[in-house]
């Protein structure tokens, strides 16, 4: 989902420069107020992570391919700011080192992917935890579910960008149905691998899961 | 740290790096949902070409050898490890704000 240079026009670029630089800046002050120095480590390897995994592109149709975005997945791990951050710093090495996504695209992307897609997707997360039936599954439940809201919601914000500064004669109603038509189905990789992963952790080590502290508490009493 | 956690974030890496030199092997080369939409729309031509696509590591090492599996090794591996020294000095500077903060408040208590 990294926006190549050209897509969209220099000022509407820049514009979602500056807010994904004040997005950045909130987001290192929230993130020290909350992570402690053993979550440190940690949430280096879930940026090394997520670069890792966005290797893969899975195929979805024929002619198209998907890759996790993850942005819900660290939400869920290390917090929705930490997960900001996290994004960023994987945005910013695939933009610089890969030609994964333009330099001058680089805020557009963090506002999709680093923004958009964890505090988005995390405040569905919280939702779902609300309504879904309590059981000891609940968080990877949550979380893969939270992660297909979180893509479609990135996509969406694709959408928005191209509305306000696409440089192409396009009508925007195409590219929403496209967007939305092609991200749905990515949508349900995204939640199969951050259900998968989110569930290993949560089988390991879940008091290292940020999420989990937000799930109903009562499922562990009742396993009890 | 306790060793137990030592251990999780040691099998977390290697599993990272797994991924982005073994899996990544084994990814489709199909364009991903926007390239697509950007191709079906017709708005793919207003894509530049990258202002630094002429580093080593550009397009994952796709220009590096002529071995293709080696190249998105090497470009996987750099990558996870180069992403895990950011990734945390991220939030090592985010650590640091925190306790700047605290210092700064400390002082206007009486």
């Amino acid at each position: 989902m990294h926006i190549p240079d050209g897509v969209i026009n220099g000022t509407t670029s820049a514009g979602f420069g500056v807010v994904a630089a004040g997005g950045v800046g909130v987001a290192l002050r929230r993130t020290g107020a909350y992570l402690s120095e053993r979550q440190v480590p940690l949430a280096g390897l879930v940026a090394a992570f997520v670069f890792a995994a966005q290797m893969f592109n899975f195929p979805v149709i024929s002619g198209m391919s998907g890759h996790l975005i993850g942005g819900l997945l660290a939400a869920v791990l290390v917090g929705p700011w930490a997960a900001l951050l996290v994004l960023s710093v994987v945005l910013a090495v695939q933009g610089i080192f890969f030609a994964d996504g333009g330099l001058s695209a680089l805020g557009l992307n963090i506002v999709n992917m680093g923004i958009i897609a964890p505090l988005g997707g995390y405040a569905a997360y919280r939702l779902l935890l609300k309504v879904l039936p309590r059981n000891d599954r609940i968080v990877p439940l949550a979380a893969g579910l939270a992660a297909f809201v979180s893509v479609v919601l990135a996509a969406t914000g694709f959408v928005i960008e191209f509305a306000i500064g696409g440089t192409a004669d396009v009508s925007t109603g195409a590219v929403l149905t496209a967007m939305l038509g092609a991200h749905v189905l990515i949508g349900i990789g995204e939640a199969l691998l951050t259900a998968l992963i989110v569930g290993a952790v949560m089988a390991s080590r879940p008091d290292l899961v940020y999420g989990a502290a937000a799930a109903p508490v009562a499922t562990t009493a009742e396993v009890l | 740290m306790d060793r137990r956690t030592r251990v999780f974030l040691a099998v977390g890496f290697l599993v990272a790096i797994v991924f982005a030199v073994v899996v990544s092997q084994f990814a489709s080369d199909s364009p991903d949902g926007l390239e697509y939409v950007a191709e079906q729309e017709g708005f793919i031509n207003t894509a530049q070409d990258h202002a630094l696509g002429n580093l080593p590591l550009a397009d994952y090492g796709e220009g590096l050898t002529d071995n293709g599996t080696l190249n998105t090794a090497v470009a996987g591996l750099l990558g996870t490890v180069v992403t895990l020294i950011a990734g945390y000095g991220v939030f090592w500077v985010a650590r640091r704000t925190r306790a700047g903060d605290e210092a700064a408040q400390a002082t206007h208590e009486p």
